[in-house]
């Protein structure tokens, strides 16, 4: 007897096993981060595997607990479109990277799977890097660390939050922020509805989310953010700093 | 059933790229059968290579010599500098034959999940290299896959200072390929690098 399933996924990450042949891990609505090996798949087959791109896996395993392995069929490349783009695909590698570290392995997560596919989506077109910034809060919440940035978390109100306390992940408004504001992280007016997102801003975003992601999502495992997104950090700060973009 | 020296043998053996645990073994036994003309000489080659193949300090290339014979070689364009992934790229570009400058060998590209940073490959040495008067032009010859592509726009960010031309190799369908059988990635690229 064996367990087998079969359905749309995006590839993660890989790495090589053996020869010719790579443990790839792969994001699934039903089955979560999903690591299985997959044979031949480097060299001139390998192209499908890499991450962002989206594939139809089969899995199949003699025990549901065994590595098991996948039969993987190319849908769509979401990587080749941003190879020329050094920022989206950091972004991309970034994200690919949070979800393979951060996610429960094998738990169903229908909410992160069309989120990261969505943002993949969004990757090639305008306003990528605000959408990764979102993207980014909505996998803090998916991971249980939400941010509540509907009212201040001093006065109760919902007028002019600029401010997130760096603690509680809580929004403040401007006038309440007075005592604190070199204390507190910047909450760009994007993620709540008001304004564009200037460059400038989703780096504030990023450095709020960075914070958050650190303190909370990676702090439990003991593990440092993934190299790729701190890479991503520094591309967009060194843009933004010399008004690049 | 075979003897702790065979085994051994066997064990190594099957530890080669292209060569199973079967196939180790039939190496294994051709070898002992032919032991004159093809285990030991092939022990002498071995171990002569072993102590004499180094990696070249300028380029990372494999050779016995020092710098290596690309390195040496006075007729290349030494004003190009072509950078490739392993010692394999570098091997496969000189096969084609169709490119005459010198190489770098970066040992790999960043890989966070492999925990392969920019300290660990040979990117320094190559920005000190691009930074030579002579050097005009950096070709990043490196994989078309996030990995490759992500190590080349970092070393194009070390190279900005550099005052070199930086250029990518070309994506698209490749000789002899036919458009029905290529996936939709390489066929976006061909489109986006049309000429």
């Amino acid at each position: 007897m064996s367990v087998e399933w079969c359905e749309s996924a995006i590839v993660l990450a890989s790495r090589p096993h053996g020869e010719s042949s790579v443990v790839a891990t792969l994001l699934t609505a039903n089955y979560g981060a999903h690591a299985g090996l997959v044979q031949a798949a480097r060299g001139r087959k390998g192209g499908g595997i890499q991450p962002g791109n989206r594939v139809i896996a089969r899995w199949r395993a003699r025990l549901p607990e065994h590595l098991g392995s996948y039969t993987i069929e190319a849908e769509s490349n979401g990587s080749a479109a941003l190879m020329d783009e050094p920022l989206r695909l950091l972004a991309l590698q970034s994200a690919c990277s949070l979800v393979a570290v951060s996610a429960p392995e094998r738990e169903p997560h229908p909410g992160l799977y069309e989120a990261t596919s969505a943002l993949i989506d969004t990757l090639p077109g305008p306003a990528w890097d605000a959408a990764y910034v979102a993207w980014e809060v909505g996998l803090l919440r998916l991971l249980g660390f939400g941010l509540d940035l509907e009212r201040c978390a001093a006065t109760g109100v919902n007028d002019m939050l600029t401010y997130v306390s760096p603690r509680t992940g809580r929004a403040i408004s401007e006038s309440a922020s007075e005592p604190w504001r070199d204390r507190l992280l910047k909450l760009p007016g994007f993620l709540i509805g008001r304004g564009t997102a200037e460059p400038a801003e989703v780096l504030d975003g990023l450095l709020l989310t960075g914070h958050f992601l650190e303190r909370v999502a990676f702090a439990a495992t003991h593990s440092p953010l993934p190299a790729a997104r701190t890479r991503f950090v520094d591309s967009y700060r060194r843009l933004v700093s010399t008004s690049a973009i | 059933m075979a003897g702790v020296e065979i085994e051994k043998l066997v064990q190594l053996l099957a530890k080669l790229p292209g060569l199973g645990p079967r196939s180790a073994r039939r190496a294994a036994l051709t070898m002992l059968k032919r032991r004159d003309t093809i285990m030991i000489p092939l022990a002498e080659a071995i171990e002569t290579a072993a102590q004499a193949v180094r990696n070249c300090t300028i380029c990372g290339n494999l050779d016995t010599e020092e710098p290596c014979n690309i390195c040496r070689e006075p007729h290349r364009d030494s004003q190009i500098i072509c950078v490739v992934e392993e010692v394999a790229d570098l091997w496969a570009l000189e096969r084609s034959g169709a490119f005459r400058g010198r190489y770098h060998v970066l040992g790999g590209t960043l890989s966070p999940f492999q925990g392969v940073g920019p300290q660990d490959l040979s990117i320094d040495a190559l920005v000190s290299r691009a930074r030579e008067a002579q050097v005009t032009e950096v070709i990043l010859a490196l994989n078309a896959t996030v990995e490759g592509q992500t190590t080349g726009h970092f070393i194009a960010e070390q190279l900005i200072d550099a005052e070199v031309k930086v250029t990518y190799l070309a994506h698209g369908v490749p000789m002899g390929g036919e458009l029905d059988y290529l996936d939709d990635g390489t066929l976006t690229a061909a489109l986006k690098a049309r000429r």
